[in-house]
């Protein structure tokens, strides 16, 4: 059987260069390391926040799910050792939270091509090509011999899976694990993040006709939205016009051809909704 | 003469029949969709026709040429009206030109039968009563063959 995913926020780090708290920092309009554990919780079936011991009150973490530091003062292992030992049956989807270029689709993409019979499955850096600890999936068969690597004095988690039986990907996003860790760098990623529309938010424009042209009270609008599908983009715009018809009554057409109601929606599509028909 | 096509005008049957005209063919057959003024139950006084246009046009071009190939038959055409329509104007015309008369009315058939599942082409009709309707649509809860 596979074992369950879990998810882990890795927040205890010192921020040395930085100067402050890099679990703090805001990229996506809350403090990083909330954005960091709500995006774990669409991928594994429960989530912590991994913490200094010294930080289990903090205001930006103490609400959430919290794994101790047992060995705190050696770095980000020290979370994913207290992980592996807390839940010892379940794999961990291990996130730092100074990678302000994730996005869903590239941890999607990691945990779709998770390989349980390794060590661990974790992407290329896409600088030196080595693996990226701290955007992986540890296996409970990694506990044991993190221990001992831990107990050999060693800290670096990278060279740890360098020397284990990893699944190496390559990165499907080449800058989704560009870190950061200077006042510097921060302002250069939020400043991009701003003037870079979320991957996930799309314009399209939507064209009504008949009763739906009727129903809306306009025949065209332009929009953006999160919306995945046509599906889930029709259920959106019920809630903002009187719509009677059901989606199962109606078809769609994206760009002028008849599409499924499950097709990704593009930027800039031309989405129509099609009532029931009366030519002839 | 395009395959499928839509007019905003009264449609001209003489000039569409003129196109499919053909030293080959021994035969035509057309089918003409008229407005009438009544529906389930209910007395119509004029109607108006909307289309996607965009796409029937490319769904109603496929529908044609899959008659010709399904049939054998030598020309094929359709044509729509859009606008508003009163009672007894020509809503939809096709016509077929063939070798012989069992596939010209075949594929006749087949295209409207097509043209009325397939386009995305909707009817408004008003009623004596100063209602009006999108047929198909109002009465949602129970869908009903087109």
């Amino acid at each position: 059987m596979i074992p369950a995913l879990f998810g882990l926020v890795l927040a205890g780090g010192a921020s040395t260069r930085m100067r402050t708290d890099k679990a703090l920092l805001d990229y996506h309009g809350q403090p990083q390391v909330r954005w960091a554990f709500g995006l774990l919780t669409k991928f594994c079936t429960a989530t912590f926040v991994s913490v200094r011991p010294d930080q289990r009150d903090d205001p930006s973490r103490a609400g959430l799910a919290q794994i101790v530091d047992r060995q705190p003062g050696i770095g980000p292992i020290a979370g994913i050792s207290a992980a592996l030992l807390e839940h010892p049956q379940a794999a961990w989807l291990v996130l730092a939270c100074d990678l302000p270029f994730l996005t869903g689709s590239t941890l999607q993409h990691l945990v779709a091509q998770r390989d349980p019979r390794k060590v661990a499955t974790a992407y290329r850096s896409a600088h030196d090509g080595l693996p990226e600890p701290l955007c992986a999936i540890w296996e409970p068969a990694a506990r044991e011999p993190l221990l001992a690597y831990i107990a050999s004095g060693k800290q670096c988690p990278r060279k740890f899976l360098i020397n284990a039986d990893t699944a190496l990907l390559d990165l499907p996003e080449r800058a989704a694990l560009d870190n950061v860790n200077t006042r510097e760098e921060f302002e250069s990623a939020a400043a991009t993040l701003r003037h870079r529309p979320s991957p996930r938010s799309k314009t399209v424009r939507v064209q009504y006709y008949a009763i739906l042209r009727e129903q809306a009270g306009r025949s065209e609008e332009t929009l953006d939205t999160s919306a995945a599908t046509p599906a889930e983009l029709y259920e959106e715009l019920r809630r903002r016009h009187p719509f009677q018809l059901a989606a199962a009554q109606l078809k769609v057409a994206l760009n002028s051809e008849f599409a499924d109601w499950q097709t990704p929606l593009q930027h800039g599509d031309t989405v129509v909704f099609i009532p029931p028909v009366a030519g002839g | 003469m395009k395959a499928f096509s839509f007019s905003q005008a009264p449609l001209t049957p003489d000039t569409y029949r003129a196109a499919l005209a053909d030293p080959a063919a021994g035969g035509y057959a057309a089918f003409e969709g008229w407005v009438r003024n009544h529906n389930e139950g209910h007395a119509v006084t004029r109607l108006e026709y909307e289309a996607f246009e965009a796409l029937a046009n490319t769904e109603g071009e496929r529908i044609v040429a899959e008659a010709i190939a399904r049939f054998g038959v030598t020309r094929a055409a359709c044509v729509h009206r859009v606008g508003a329509l009163a009672i007894g104007d020509l809503a939809v015309w096709v016509g077929v030109s063939s070798r012989h008369r069992a596939e010209a009315f075949a594929a006749c058939r087949y295209i409207i039968d097509e043209v009325k599942h397939r386009l995305p082409i909707w009817k408004k009709e008003h009623y004596v009563n100063g209602d009006s309707g999108w047929v198909n649509c109002e009465r949602c809860a129970h869908p009903h063959e087109h």
